[in-house]
């Protein structure tokens, strides 16, 4: 039987439906200690002084942490991935000498209890200097406030993305639209667990970490010189992990913090679980990007020739990993459509706000939305239907190298499009819009075209600072047969809900003709098991292939060792062997004979018995470890040009939306999305990432967002004022899908998952389409209801958008 | 401070087993349960009464324990996700959910799991929008809830016979 399409019940909910899931906060340990992090109320201050002697002398705390003595304790900041001037911000863990963002923190008190932590906390006399906040990127621009003196400027990173002949396509074109300014939010996905770790840094001087960083390839390779330890010291784990979206590959640093505190506190290990108000504060937004002078050439057709827009990134207080959002959103340079002609001018600066992280959709689905406000502009402007303005635009010759040379794998957005428009009855909705339209009612349908690509070629990096030596993807798995014949997979992937034990039984069960319940997958990540590399982690869409691939591949030298065995044990040829289950498990035998030797067998002679086997069976381990790399090459970093991705699923998204005339609240009345994500090799599991996602991208459309007062003050730092998506204002969502398997993996699958933010499209498509009667253009991605109402008091005002026909 | 504050003796009886404990009167009751008891499989997710990740049965009415204090349940019967699986049985619920990818991270879903609890102990056979309204105090950020409404649906199939 072949398990591969299939959706077998998840190996992960024998525990995680018993209440057995083991996650960071569920950890106790002798000796156990609680560290609670002293945070700044303001944006932006110099910390006069840090008084810590209240706190010290409280029963049960045994120690303090501030700035000034991180910054003593490590031998050096941590890396910044930007290049200079931005390289020379100094970033630590805690602020030293000066706050750059509300939430961040200043001082740590360890203690015997949590509870005694936070006492200590309240202890902690901290002075401040208020300074003005920088609170957006263009502001923080003029370098009239410069944040880091390290540094310099707020100006991290700028660079020109220009490709074909951009000022020949406008001077030929039929109609040039003009976008003066749009803007996508700051909001995140919020994992419903918080952050957490626990760091027991050792009198022998191994550091241990039970964590929840959802990269710990990249993590380790942060810590480890901003510790002063080599890689090799740490020994890192996760276990379940209650969500990421990205949000969870930046707390490498209050790792740091929480590793300080155990060597202080003589090696005992100490535990930071973060509050949902911390998480909310500090922990990581999604980048917020504006995108300024935008114009689009079109020729008489509704084809779009050429885009020139200049984008600005706001990355928060520091730019840590962020500046590689400056680069990953050219992974779809041109979105679904067959634009060959780009001059992108992009920047990225600092802000007074919380540092920006990858976050699902990452810097693609921000470009993505932008080039869908562009399609929907255009269309609305030039009185084409949208439908028939995307038909007349999308790629639909595959494999299709974009102008910067990413190659399109695969895909058939018209199909896509078909699909969900079955799947929502748009006939049907198109005549209900105009009977709306007629009684004066605001009903807008939207159309939102997306691709999720994956598996990122990290020489794109080098795009945005040359110096970093970074190239290529990898992952690793490891399988064997342990001494009781049990099948045995290790990943170096650290899941945090994207079911990888599940679908990696379901590829080895289908190469060894056996089921998934008799595969055995850990649990999360372990550096001692020796399956990581430095690109290990669960981000950018992309297990399906790296980490399938690594187990297919692991699987693959397994069967070569076990054939090579089997045909020694049981005298026969290693062409007339086959895998299957007999009656004494899982075994191999000589097709068409009642000859079999099972796992057992073979495990406990090379383990146990291994003075029988012939000689030239000494090699056999019955022991793999495979890494898997895709054939990328390093992208010529001056050109800006080269395959960033191997692989690029497409979701298409149609919602119907009326709008209160009076209140500005946007009812959404029926949602499709249709997703081709290649060869599926679990159903009920890519449909579950597709709602996921779409849940994610409606509450970010509609109701999330960091929202910040000009002092730098978050008014959205509980979960109260965020409002994250619930039940009731999510849409029951009507799901296909579309296969086009992927060329460029061994499965035909392509990595999934982060959804390429659709339902931000489709939503402001939407909102388009319901108040172009009014004469509004949507310029803005979030749609609360505070928003449209803003959105419908200014109608009379200019919409920033010009149509110059020729 | 702590070293002042008198300790207040509580009685409560968890998944039928009886505990007897000295607290301090500010300890919330879903400390309590994960830090004095080790029951984690209740967990905690925003503090603020919101995310619903540590809702548990008190007397058989759905709570959030980040918003009770262990003195408060004094003398009271509480059910957690432990609690569910009788005898090597798994509750239709816990069923359902797994078959119907009612769960991905997990982290919510003990929550899930009780407040699904009281909302078929009231109502056997929920209506979709009925289903919607009994979560709508639970956050899940993975499944976007379309699936979670199908395996409460299968569970009070099962549960009705």
């Amino acid at each position: 039987m072949s398990w591969i399409g299939k959706s077998p019940n998840r190996k992960e909910d024998v525990r995680l439906i018993r209440g057995q899931g083991y996650f960071v906060d569920d950890k106790q340990d002798y000796g156990l200690l609680h560290l609670h992090l002293v945070r700044s109320p303001y944006a932006h201050a110099h910390i006069i002084n840090v008084d810590v002697a209240a706190a010290e002398a409280l029963p049960g705390v045994i120690c303090t942490l501030t700035g000034a003595e991180v910054k003593e304790l490590m031998p050096e900041s941590f890396m910044e991935l930007g290049p200079e001037p931005a390289a020379n911000i100094q970033d630590y863990p805690m602020a030293v000498g000066k706050v750059i963002f509300q939430g961040e923190p200043v001082a740590a008190v360890v203690a015997e209890t949590p509870a005694l932590a936070a006492d200590g906390g309240a202890l902690v006399d901290v002075d401040y200097d208020m300074l003005d906040a920088v609170i957006t990127a263009e502001q923080a621009m003029e370098d009239e406030e410069v944040l880091h003196e390290s540094a310099g400027t707020n100006k991290t990173w700028q660079g020109v993305y220009e490709y074909g002949e951009v000022d020949a396509a406008f001077d030929e074109a039929a109609t040039v639209v003009k976008i003066d300014r749009m803007h996508f939010h700051r909001f995140a996905s919020t994992p419903v667990e918080n952050n957490a770790v626990v760091a027991e840094w050792k009198r022998h001087g191994e550091l241990d970490f039970f964590c929840n960083n959802s990269f710990v390839g990249f993590a380790q390779q942060l810590l480890a010189p901003a510790l002063g330890v080599s890689v090799d010291q740490m020994h890192i784990k996760t276990h379940d992990i209650g969500g990421s979206f990205g949000n969870k590959i930046s707390n490498y640093t209050q790792m740091a913090i929480a590793a300080l505190a155990s060597r202080k506190a003589g090696g005992r290990p100490v535990k930071w679980a973060e509050t949902r108000t911390e998480h909310l504060l500090s922990s990581g937004h999604g980048n917020e990007r504006t995108f300024l002078d935008t114009e689009v050439a079109l020729d008489k057709n509704g084809v779009i020739t050429a885009v020139r827009s200049r984008h600005i990134d706001d990355c928060g207080a520091y730019p840590r990993y962020e500046p590689l959002g400056c680069v990953i959103w050219s992974q779809v340079l041109p979105a679904t459509y067959g634009v060959r002609n780009f001059r992108i001018d992009f920047s990225q600066a600092v802000t007074n706000k919380c540092p920006a992280v990858p976050n699902r959709g990452y810097s693609r689905m921000q470009h993505l939305w932008f080039m869908e406000r562009i399609i929907d502009i255009c269309a609305h402007k030039l009185d084409i239907p949208a439908d028939e303005m995307r038909l007349r635009n999308y790629i639909t010759e595959f494999p299709y190298t974009t102008p910067n040379g990413c190659v399109y794998d695969s895909g058939n957005y018209p199909a896509m499009l078909e699909k969900a428009k079955e799947l929502i009855g748009w006939d049907d909705w198109k005549k209900k819009q105009a009977d709306a339209r007629a009684e004066g009612r605001l009903l807008g349908i939207g159309i939102g075209t997306t691709l999720d690509s994956g598996t990122n070629n990290f020489g794109q990096a080098r795009i945005m600072n040359p110096h970093l030596p970074f190239s290529g993807n990898s992952e690793v798995a490891t399988i064997r047969i342990d001494l009781q014949g049990s099948v045995i997979v290790t990943l170096g992937s650290g899941p945090s809900g994207q079911s990888h034990e599940t679908t990696t039984a379901q590829v080895v069960a289908e190469e060894l003709g056996i089921n998934p319940d008799l595969v055995r997958v850990r649990s999360g990540f372990d550096t001692g098991w020796n399956t990581f590399v430095g690109h290990s982690g669960s981000y950018a869409s992309q297990f399906a292939v790296t980490g399938l691939s690594a187990v297919h591949g692991a699987c693959e030298k397994l069967k070569a060792e076990m054939r090579r065995l089997a045909a020694f044990i049981l005298e026969a040829s290693e062409e007339d062997l086959e895998f299957g289950i007999g009656e004494e498990g899982p075994q191999l035998s000589v097709k068409g004979t009642d000859q079999a030797v099972n796992y057992w067998y073979m495990g406990n002679l090379v383990n146990n018995d291994n003075a029988v086997l012939a000689g030239e069976l000494g090699d056999v381990t019955l022991n793999i470890r495979h890494v898997y790399r895709p054939p990328f090459t390093v992208p010529d970093v001056e050109r800006k040009y080269g395959n960033l991705t191997l692989t690029y699923a497409a979701q298409l998204h149609i919602a119907v939306i009326e709008i209160d005339r009076d209140f500005g609240h946007p009812r959404i009345l029926a949602y499709a999305a249709v997703d081709d994500c290649g060869t599926v090799i679990n159903p009920k599991i890519v449909g579950g990432q597709v709602h996921g996602a779409t849940a994610h991208g409606i509450g970010a459309a509609i109701m999330e967002t960091f929202q910040y007062d000009e002092t730098g003050n978050l008014l959205t730092s509980s979960f109260s004022d965020y409002c994250p998506i619930t039940s009731m204002n999510m849409p029951d969502v009507q799901y296909g899908s579309i296969q086009t398997p992927s060329p460029f993996s061994y499965s035909g699958a392509k990595g999934m998952g982060e959804g390429g933010g659709a339902p931000l499209h489709t939503v402001s498509a939407a909102v388009q389409d319901a108040l172009i009667t009014e004469g509004i253009i949507v310029t803005d991605s979030h749609h609360s209801v505070t928003s449209v109402f803003e959105l419908l008091r200014s109608k009379d005002e200019s919409s920033g958008v010009q149509v110059d026909k020729r | 401070m702590s070293e002042d504050i008198d300790k207040v003796s509580i009685q409560i009886t968890i998944n039928g087993q009886h505990y007897k404990r000295d607290v301090e009167p500010r300890l919330l009751l879903v400390q309590f349960i994960r830090e004095e008891l080790g029951l984690t499989g209740t967990h905690i997710g925003c503090d603020v009464t919101y995310c619903g990740a540590c809702t548990l049965l008190v007397d058989g009415k759905p709570v959030k324990s980040c918003t009770m204090l262990a003195v408060q349940a004094d003398g009271c019967e509480i059910h957690t996700v432990e609690g569910l699986e009788q005898d090597g049985e798994l509750h239709p619920l816990q069923k359902a959910f797994s078959e119907n990818h009612g769960l991905q991270c997990g982290y919510c879903t003990p929550g899930m799991l009780m407040s699904s609890m009281a909302l078929l102990a009231e109502n056997p056979d929920p209506s979709p929008d009925e289903i919607r309204k009994g979560i709508s105090g639970n956050l899940c950020r993975c499944t976007g809830y379309n699936n979670i409404i199908k395996s409460i649906q299968a569970a009070a199939k099962e549960m009705a016979g």
